[in-house]
């Protein structure tokens, strides 16, 4: 079978005046606009441009491009065309090893509703308690449904492409209708990247936010506000799906929370950084996690609310050093409803 | 010669007739160990308490002339405590006392059963501030034996083979008399093993307990600091490992260097994991050794040739551990816990082709395999570990697994490396292709400390 093909609309750039993809990136200089215009021009054209080599994969020019173009999947084909790496070789060559779909894979009782804890076994810890009352159980886990999305950070849009249909599947033989996506990465992959290639979709992706907001309407009785300022770390495939975004809102609304109006959120977001560490070297990571939590502080947040297991790996212990409490957002809502955090900072105080 | 029930009479006036046993259940237990060496019953098992009635003991075996095997946790997996020929296994767990821990001179005096586990907890609880080189065996593993086969550990890239750190012995000799070798023959103080006096300890370290047994030593301890960080970087070019371990090494901040390669989990398959190891009393030190590690390896990186990976806590966990967690994994990956490995001492630049050559083996004879590489001193030697598991249940598993194993002995000898507690049939490898002259100086050594031959026979026996 052919692979998927990007569906990229030349005619939009064409039209375009704000050119936002590149006008807005953090992490290049493209404020003249004329300037953007000609680089991303190139780009669309298979020319070299320098883009490709500087981009850092934050995936926010997805959020950037008012038309929905899909600009940051344009850089990732493009990159791949022209074999740039954006990461270390081994890097990818262990990425890609490590979440081939090789037939091991958890699933509970599964209904038609069912959650997704895609490749990410904290969620394992973190779904407990009356919000998932009646769906705890009917659970997808492992390579056989990780939506594969993070290879957008490693120039593989082929790997995806192979094997995202062949997840889709996967999912719709298990019966589910609706797939609550309790990492946004999942649920960006089945409500962008797919339709972006074409994908069909035999189901329904519930963003976990939206199930949350629902959940915890049903249980208003039980909420006893917060009253905490919070910052909020928006991750970077929360900009394949920032129509999602209003669900923080929502739920702080409901449960007491300020969040905090700081520089380094919404559209400005500063990612967790650890992919750049990755790809890039520590100094631009240590750079973007200082500047961060710099803000967090600044603005007098006690509370970092966190949305990806992953930016809860790489920064959690680093807001708790500025004396921030680090709260995964389904654990915030637990505490409203009087439940337990789950998720905890492990002792990071090394075994000698 | 005295008969069977007569010996065990003695050895009950010895020990007391708890600590001793001549039943099928000891003997077929103590006949064995983890590894690929056929069994071989001994006679006897005795565990003695104290040093006075290891000497008995030993007297006991000279005159009568009974093979005589110490064992401590029988872990070193090549066949070393089996008693080739029968005789007593002294197995010195009873010897568990830690007999002094000298703070200032930075070193600990244990008797021979006293485990790796339990220094470690007794630094950890009364001298926080004191740690030793903890090898990845399993923790039941001996201080002694491990220093008697010139074991390595955490801090061997800083310090050298975990024997080096020997800071004194006290040993019966297999006629029976008792022998302080090092500061501690002239001084109450054991703080060298030898220097400034002519250095006996290599008398007894590296023998495999053929020229007498240790009962007490005294090991160097080093400064424990409060946070230990590691920080993993992956390459698939075999060929730039020796360089990248050279130039860790280079700057004298790490406390550890460890390279993994296996085939499994899928996350290893492709890529050579080294995981370097720091410590630091704060955050600031910690991240100025973090800085000097990324520029003594930034222009792998800038390459793309090296890469980088933040690991999850719930990953750093196990590669924290100590002893490492996942090595006591591997050992039973195959189940039916079987679990060898040849663990040649060899220049590190040996690396690309030693990996060649495990994977080439590992796919002729049809066996799992991994390989663990840990630096010795600033790149002065590596050792490298071809890594066999297979199910004991399996007798054609295992005939794969020992032929593969010599292939790999065989090779490692021939690309200049020596090989690591070689079992018996790797000691002949050596010692037909070691120097004449030393061969007869090993020879005039055993001969006048063991005259008798009783010590561990089948072992560093030289024609
Ligand atoms: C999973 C695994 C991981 C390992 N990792 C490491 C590692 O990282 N580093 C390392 O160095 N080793 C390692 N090993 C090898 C081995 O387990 C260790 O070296 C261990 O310290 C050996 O100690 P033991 O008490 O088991 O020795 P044993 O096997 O009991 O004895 C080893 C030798 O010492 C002799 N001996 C024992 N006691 C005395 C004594 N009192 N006087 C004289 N001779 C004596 C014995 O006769 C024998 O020849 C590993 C093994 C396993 C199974
Ligand atoms: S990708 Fe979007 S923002 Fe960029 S030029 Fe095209 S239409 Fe404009
Ligand atoms: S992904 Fe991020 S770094 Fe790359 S071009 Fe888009 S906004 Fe810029």
């Amino acid at each position: 079978m052919p692979l998927p093909e990007l569906k990229f609309d030349k005619t939009k750039c064409a039209k375009c005046k704000v050119i936002s993809c590149l006008v807005k990136c953090q992490y290049m200089d493209f404020k003249d606009k004329d300037k953007a215009k000609k680089e991303w021009h190139k780009l669309i054209n298979g020319e070299d441009s320098s883009v490709l080599e500087a981009c850092t994969t934050c995936y926010a020019c997805e959020e950037y491009c008012p038309y929905g173009n899909h600009p940051f999947y344009l850089i990732v084909e493009r990159q791949e065309e022209k074999g740039i790496l954006p990461a270390p070789r081994p890097t990818i060559t262990m990425w890609i090893n490590q979440c081939q779909p090789v037939g091991r894979f958890l699933v509970g009782k599964i209904e038609e509703r069912a959650l997704s804890y895609c490749f990410l076994p904290q969620f394992n810890t973190l779904v407990k308690g009356k919000l998932f009352d009646g769906i705890a159980l009917s659970v997808i886990f492992g390579q056989e449904f990780f939506c594969n999305a993070v290879y957008l950070h490693y120039a593989k849009a082929s790997v995806i492409k192979d094997r995202l249909p062949k997840i889709v599947e996967n999912i719709k033989n298990q019966g589910i209708k609706e797939l609550v996506c309790l990492h946004d990465e999942c649920y960006g992959t089945f409500t962008s990247l797919a339709p972006a290639y074409g994908i069909d979709m035999p189901f329904k992706p519930i963003h976990y936010y939206e199930y949350l907001y629902g959940r915890l309407k049903e249980l208003k009785d039980l909420i006893k506000p917060l009253n905490i300022k919070a910052a909020y770390q928006r991750n970077c495939s929360a900009r394949l799906c920032p129509e999602t975004d209003h669900y923080v809102d929502d739920i702080f609304g409901l449960l007491g929370v300020e969040r905090v109006k700081r520089k380094y959120d919404r559209e400005n977001a500063l990612c967790c950084a650890e992919i750049f560490r990755m790809a890039k070297g520590p100094a631009l990571a240590d750079d973007v996690q200082k500047r961060n939590i710099d803000d967090m502080v600044k603005f007098g947040a006690e509370y970092c609310i966190f949305n990806c297991p992953a930016c809860w790996d790489s920064l959690a212990h680093r807001v708790v050093k500025q004396g921030i409490k680090p709260i995964h957002m389904i654990d915030l809502c637990k505490l409203a409803i009087g439940e337990e955090q789950a998720l905890r900072l492990p002792e990071l105080a090394a075994e000698v | 010669m005295t008969t069977t029930s007569a010996l065990y009479d003695s050895l009950v006036k010895i020990v007391g007739k708890d600590f001793v046993s001549d039943q099928k259940e000891e003997r077929y237990f103590y006949a064995r160990d983890g590894g690929l060496m056929p069994p071989h019953e001994p006679d006897f098992v005795v565990m003695p308490k104290t040093t006075e009635e290891v000497q008995e003991i030993v007297k006991l075996a000279n005159k009568e002339k009974v093979p005589l095997v110490p064992k401590g946790a029988g872990l070193a997996l090549t066949g070393l405590v089996i008693p080739q020929r029968g005789g007593i296994v002294l197995d010195m767990k009873r010897m568990d006392r830690i007999l002094e821990v000298n703070e200032k001179a930075r070193y600990v005096v244990v008797e021979a059963g006293v485990t790796q586990g339990v220094l470690k907890s007794y630094l950890q609880k009364h001298h926080p501030h004191l740690r030793h080189s903890i090898p990845d065996s399993p923790p039941v593993a001996t201080i002694v034996a491990n220093a008697v086969i010139h074991g390595q550990g955490r801090l061997s890239q800083q310090h050298g083979f975990n024997s080096d750190m020997v800071s004194g012995l006290e040993v019966v000799l297999p006629t029976g008399e008792l022998c302080r070798i090092g500061s501690c023959s002239v001084s109450s103080y054991w703080f060298s093993k030898g220097p400034p006096l002519p250095d006996l300890s290599g008398l007894f370290l590296g023998w495999f307990g053929t020229t007498g047994i240790i009962t007490r030593l005294g090991l160097k301890l080093y400064p424990c600091k409060k946070m230990r960080d590691v920080m993993v970087f992956l390459t698939d070019k075999a060929e730039l490992v020796p360089d990248i371990l050279l130039k860790l090494s280079h700057t004298e901040m790490i406390e550890d260097v460890v390279v993994s390669a296996a085939p499994l989990p899928l996350r290893f398959k492709g890529t050579f994991w080294i995981m370097a190891y720091i410590t630091g009393d704060s955050d600031e030190e910690l991240e100025f050794k973090r800085k000097m590690v990324w520029d003594a390896l930034w222009k792998y990186f800038e390459s793309r040739d090296l890469g980088f990976l933040s690991v999850s806590p719930d990953m750093k966990a196990p590669l924290m551990s100590m002893p490492s967690k996942d090595t006591s994994r591997f050992a039973d990956v195959s189940k039916g816990g079987g679990f060898q490995y040849a663990g040649p001492i060899t220049p590190i630049e040996k690396f690309p082709a030693f990996i060649k050559k495990l994977e080439e083996v590992a796919a002729k004879y049809n066996v799992f395999y991994a390989s663990t590489t840990r630096l010795i001193g600033a790149g002065h030697c590596m050792m490298f570990s071809f890594s066999f598991s297979f199910n004991r249940a399996n007798a054609d598993e295992m005939a794969r697994a020992k032929k593969a194993l010599y292939e790999c002995s065989k090779f490692a000898l021939e690309e200049g490396g020596v090989l690591w507690k070689a079992d018996i049939y790797e000691q002949k490898l050596m010692m037909d292709k070691m120097d004449p002259n030393t061969l007869v100086l090993m020879k005039k050594i055993k001969q006048l400390l063991d005259p008798n031959g009783i010590m561990n026979p089948g072992n560093w026996e030289a024609k």
